[in-house]
């Protein structure tokens, strides 16, 4: 079967702006979860954000193109331009590589905030227009667009949107298209920007958002905390990077997906597990071939269990033996970026033998018994990991990924 | 019967598919086997009738309101204090 290789990584988080110094973060247990800036009110539900803070969409786009760019697709494409020059790829040079070459970002709010922004001139400051530019920044295929214009990228294209799994879906699908060989590349990912009033008043509303900051696993819980950010990925065939002399940051394995056909917020343990179990098999990995997974871990009530169990019934007696982290402890619910995020987080614990710890766990909740790590993270090697994405809506997708020496 | 009680009690029977007959300041929430979605709506609902807002998070709903009576005891304090 033709092996696939991620020859790039771009991240716009809360815990940084860059791979590196997301990585940094997770090295110093630098969470960065904290109250949000530069909001006129914030909800009274709302505590702390994982919000993107020091990024310069002006500098980095100019004034002509931000006109056009909602928050989403700033990074959207802040993360797909870093991914795409870790992988030394110069699509404009190569148009027949270019038509190559898939792009699929996804979006779980999409143009939110530009939404946001033209409800409030219409309704509560009286005004009669809205930004002109309103449809082209708020549509859901406005991050995946401008990447394929900013990079000349002129294959299949689409944004994909599945609340908190859209990042999976979409990565896990262009994994699929260049494995089949429908593609010989694919830049894909997720972005949202949803540290807005209007957003996180609609999340408060639901009454899931935690009353202090993000405990997953922890017995003292109290639910999500809403992050943003984007996560995109190059992925080519193995041989192709190898051929080309670029650095593979790890190999793409597995990808499973499912549905609960349950109930439109609470998870089923049956239905993901199936799409753990998809994963595994689309592997060809065996449970005990898994050391460590990056659990979707949200710190509500009804994930934190619900996954607990789910790795039990899909891992049995050799669950004790992998190692559990949730990395929205740093960066927050970032929703349709979530497993962009975390497959970077999976990638670094590949990479640096390092599992970063579950920041603000105080006690185990003994309805979630794993091995969660904690405190400083854990040293040691990681062969092969898993990123689980468990979205509303009961959509699930789950992709597995391995060292670049552990075939 | 407080007015208080019994518009609570209206909103839980719109908001559910429970009779009115069930209802009872001793009611078990549990027993009564609402949805956390269902109780999303009762409490948007009380917040509008009542004007205030009820600091009630689905995560710790077992913790905080055990019987009907816990809910009509909150929002009376939240109306004495808000109101």
């Amino acid at each position: 079967m033709t092996r696939v290789a991620i020859t790039g990584m771009g991240v716009v988080s809360a815990i940084g702006n860059d791979v590196e110094t997301f990585r940094r973060a997770l090295h110093t247990h630098a969470g960065g979860l904290a109250a949000p800036e530069g909001m006129d009110e914030v909800p009274k539900g709302i505590s702390v954000v994982g919000q993107v803070r020091a990024f310069d969409g002006l500098a980095r786009f100019g004034k002509d193109r931000l006109a056009l760019l909602d928050p989403f697709a700033q990074y959207g494409l802040a993360a797909a331009d870093e991914a795409i020059a870790m992988a030394g790829l110069d699509f404009r040079a190569d148009p027949a590589m270019a038509a190559r070459t898939a792009c699929i970002v996804g979006t779980g709010g999409a143009g939110i905030s530009t939404f946001q922004e033209g409800f409030a001139r219409l309704y509560k400051e009286g005004k009669n227009r809205v930004n002109p530019f309103t449809v082209p920044r708020a549509m859901g295929n406005a991050a995946c667009s401008q990447i394929t214009m900013a990079h000349g990228i002129t294959g299949p294209a689409f944004a994909v949107t599945s609340a908190c799994a859209t990042a999976n879906h979409a990565i896990g699908l262009g994994f699929h298209m260049v494995r089949s060989g429908m593609v010989d590349r694919a830049v894909v990912g997720g972005s949202d920007a949803l540290v807005n009033f209007g957003n996180l008043k609609a999340w408060e509303a639901l009454r899931v958002v935690s009353r202090d900051t993000c405990r997953p696993f922890s017995k003292d819980r109290t639910g999500m905390v809403i992050g943003e950010g984007a996560g995109v990925f190059v992925l080519e065939r193995w041989d192709d990077a190898v051929a080309r002399g670029v650095p593979i940051q790890a190999e793409m394995i597995g990808f499973g997906m499912s549905a609960d056909a349950g109930d439109i917020t609470f998870p089923s343990v049956e239905g993901a597990a199936r799409a753990v179990q998809a994963c595994l098999d689309d592997a060809g990995l065996a449970p005990g071939d898994v050391d460590h997974i990056n659990a979707h871990g949200t710190a509500t009530t009804a994930n934190d269990a619900t996954e607990a169990k789910v790795i039990r019934t899909v891992f049995g007696d050799r669950t004790d033996a992998v190692s559990v982290t949730s990395t929205k402890s740093f960066h927050g619910h970032a929703l349709g970026a979530a497993g962009g995020l975390e497959l970077v987080a999976a990638v670094v614990a590949l990479q640096d033998a390092y599992v970063p710890p579950t920041l603000n766990l105080t006690e185990l909740d003994p309805a979630c018994p794993l091995d969660v790590v904690t405190g400083t993270g854990r040293e040691g090697a990681v062969r092969v990991a898993l990123s689980n994405s468990f979205a509303f809506g009961g959509l699930n997708a789950v992709l597995a990924v391995r060292r670049t020496d552990a075939a | 019967m407080s007015d208080l009680e019994q518009k609570i009690y209206d909103i839980v029977v719109d908001k559910t598919e429970l009779t009115r007959d069930r209802l009872s300041r001793d009611a078990r929430i549990k027993d009564l086997e609402i949805s956390s979605l269902d109780f999303v709506e009762i409490v948007f609902a009380v917040e509008e009738e009542f004007d205030i807002e009820v600091p009630y998070n689905a995560n710790t709903m077992d913790s905080d309101f055990e019987t009907l009576g816990d809910i009509i005891d909150a929002v009376a304090a939240e109306v004495e204090k808000q109101g």
